[in-house]
């Protein structure tokens, strides 16, 4: 296969803080092709939005510190100066983000902020881009868009809103579009359009495209690949159908057990990931997931799991220290319907019986 | 629109009446002096006052005078005579006026333009030394009282007390006659009132500002590849200034109705502040009352302009 888009190469980004050094991405790696989708998917503070925003360096704050590399077309957006990466920014990588309500600046009509977007980067006359704007909302299916255009965002729904922000975003024809929780902030219904839309627009225009979600039922659809963040890193990365069939991380086994499913076993409970995610200044030792993981071993507790390839299993790699054996027989009992507590005796060692739950020992950092 | 401004119009209408009607009931419920015995003069008989209390409606019922003292206001845009000068209020406060309105005028136009940019520089810049230093400047020219910030700038830069004499003193606006001069007279002035105010308004500026740069739209401006300068300027400082628009009209409505009082005073400008200080000073109630209209409705008035100013740059307040 030829060059990737985007490859992102052991990406790291630190911040200052008083309180600490916050680890938000810790060395992460993954690329997207042209007309490829990828999924990223966290919990809140798990560093996905992060590392997206430093694609666009808009994490470039005092305090902020950046190592890796981001690949675009050849280019390293990490060592861009600011005057180039504002160049593809809203060009040839644009961003929706979370909150269609508070994306758009409540003062200005829908069609002045589109055209701004198409002026930036566009040397064409106010005309040419306020016609770009009509066709754009159309572009997005916004019905009546020559009246539209002159309306103000709060004159429109939530759903419609999030449509001026994908209008807004592909108003240069990026190469890549990052949805940053793009349906979080809308209705069911109102999601499931949207990612339509979004799927649509990529036939379409053929761009490649990052969601960002903490939601995977959301990415579920439209997702070639789907990378599982923890704590600032990828625990998991696989092809889409693989995350669903055969899971290999514990979390992301906390993951789909916690979201409805309609060929999940009549009166099977949702299971919530117990804990809270770590703070990313004073992370847990060894592997990071270990005081929320059911199947934790001793060890596990010291030794920092790497992103391994799963064998047998081209594309798929995970970060963690149960045998690969292991993984699958505690996945298909989960699969049948079986909870962690009667699956724990799968991982007590002979030797060392570890107790799941245990009180979290943390690094010498000292506690969380 | 249009029945938004018709509504906050009649609003303020409502706003004047009930603010007459208090200081009507302050100043004649509660008299700190007898009008009719002031107006009387000294050695004034018992049946002298009662007569002079006749002819000034003095003794019929409290509502009646009320209604007259509206009837003239509305009607004659009469604010009654001062005792002290014995001339309309009314002629008192537009002689006086425009001597505030020089000082008033000037010093927004200061103001604004320090304390905004300062502002909106130090919320960019946040903990560099110059936001350090500007908020540090401001927090002590805030805690500086006017009169005595008046009285340093005279014994310095004043041309005739002054150590560095480089700016007309005390008086001078009262002789100038060209607008040139005039403006001269007031650079002191201008300044010393400004001072306080840009501080504050540096400070609102910067803490708005701050504010705004974290919302999600900033991102989504810096999204689109905007220059940094055109994020500033177009999207942050537009919603940024809307809740200094409130402050603008609240302060430059109560200095017009008497608030430079202190700045009048320290430079000896003929300006309503002044005047007001002096009917207080003799007990002149007409003119305290007539002032204190005359404040209350500039207030109301700037209120008003506050409001449609608020609609034109916050659409959403249009249509609720």
């Amino acid at each position: 296969m030829s060059e990737p888009l985007l490859q992102v190469e052991d990406l790291k980004v630190r911040f200052s803080t008083e309180d600490g050094v916050v680890h938000a991405v810790d060395g992460i790696s993954y690329s997207v092709d042209t007309g490829k989708t990828i999924g990223i998917v966290g919990e809140s503070g798990s560093g996905k939005s992060v590392s997206s925003l430093t694609m666009l360096g808009l994490t470039r704050t005092q305090g902020a510190n950046i190592e890796g590399r981001i690949l675009f077309e050849g280019r390293d957006l990490v060592a861009l100066p600011d005057s180039e990466l504002r160049k593809i920014r809203g060009n040839e990588i644009a961003m929706i983000f979370q909150d269609p309500l508070s994306s758009l600046h409540p003062f200005y009509k829908v069609g002045a902020q589109l055209t701004e977007a198409v002026l930036t980067h566009r040397h064409v006359s106010k005309a040419t881009a306020r016609a770009r704007a009509v066709e754009l909302l159309e572009l997005v299916g916004i019905p009546d868009p020559s009246r539209r255009v002159d309306q103000f965002p709060h004159e429109f729904s939530g759903g419609m809103r999030q449509r001026v922000m994908i209008a807004m975003a592909l108003a240069n024809e990026p190469r890549l579009l990052i949805a940053d929780e793009p349906t979080t902030a809308l209705d069911v219904t109102v999601q499931a359009q949207i990612l339509a839309l979004l799927d649509d627009l990529q036939s379409r225009l053929g761009m490649a495209i990052i969601v960002i979600t903490h939601d995977l039922g959301v990415v579920a659809e439209i997702t070639d690949e789907i990378a599982v963040m923890y704590a600032g890193r990828i625990v998991e990365r696989a092809p889409t159908n693989a995350i669903f069939s055969t899971p290999q991380h514990p979390y992301t086994w906390g993951l789909l057990k916690s979201i409805p499913r309609l060929d999940s076993p009549r009166g099977e409970e949702l299971v919530p990931i117990s804990g809270r995610p770590p703070s990313l200044i004073k992370r847990p030792s060894g592997c990071h997931f270990h005081p929320r993981c059911p199947y934790v071993r001793d060890r596990h507790r010291k030794i920092d799991p790497r992103l391994e390839p799963v064998p047998g299993d081209e594309g798929h790699a995970v970060a963690c220290l149960l045998p690969a054996e292991l993984r699958g027989r505690i996945w298909r009992g989960l699969a049948a319907g079986e909870t962690s507590a009667t699956l724990r005796h799968l991982v007590v060692e002979e030797e060392q019986p570890v107790r799941a739950h245990a009180a979290p020992r943390v690094s010498e950092d000292g506690p969380e | 629109m249009f029945r938004y401004i018709v509504r906050r119009v009649l609003w303020g209408i409502a706003m004047l009446i009930i603010v007459s009607a208090v200081v009507f009931l302050i100043f004649y419920v509660l008299p700190t002096a007898d009008p009719a015995v002031l107006r009387a003069g000294r050695n004034a008989g018992t049946q002298q006052i009662a007569q002079i209390r006749h002819s000034l409606g003095l003794d019929e019922p409290i509502y009646q005078q009320y209604f007259n003292y509206m009837k003239q206001v509305f009607l004659h845009f009469n604010f009654g005579y001062s005792y002290q000068y014995n001339v309309p209020v009314r002629q008192l406060i537009f002689n006086r006026l425009p001597a505030t309105i020089w000082l008033v005028t000037g010093a927004v136009i200061i103001w604004l333009s320090v304390g905004l940019t300062i502002g909106i520089i130090s919320a960019i810049r946040r903990r560099s030394i110059l936001d350090r230093t500007t908020m540090t400047g401001s927090l002590a020219l805030i805690s500086a009282p006017v009169f005595w910030l008046g009285l340093v700038s005279l014994y310095l830069f004043a041309d005739d007390i002054g150590v560095w004499k480089i700016f007309p003193g005390q008086g001078a606006f009262a002789s100038a006659n060209t607008p040139l001069q005039k403006a001269e007279a007031m650079i002191l002035p201008w300044l010393v009132l400004a001072a306080a105010t840009s501080a504050v308004y540096a400070r609102y500026m910067r803490a708005s500002m701050i504010d705004t740069m974290s919302e999600d739209y900033i991102r989504t401006a810096r999204a689109k590849g905007l220059p940094e300068r055109t994020v500033i300027r177009r999207h942050a400082v537009r919603s940024a200034i809307t809740p200094i628009v409130t402050l603008i009209g609240l302060d430059v409505g109560t200095l017009l109705a008497g608030n430079a009082i202190l700045t009048e005073t320290v430079f000896n400008i003929p300006g309503v502040g002044r005047l007001l200080y002096n009917a207080i000073s003799v007990s002149d109630l007409t003119t305290i009352q007539g002032i204190t209209l005359f404040g209350a409705f500039f207030i109301v008035f700037f209120n008003l302009v506050v409001d449609i100013a608020y609609a034109y740059i916050d659409p959403r307040v249009r249509y609720s």
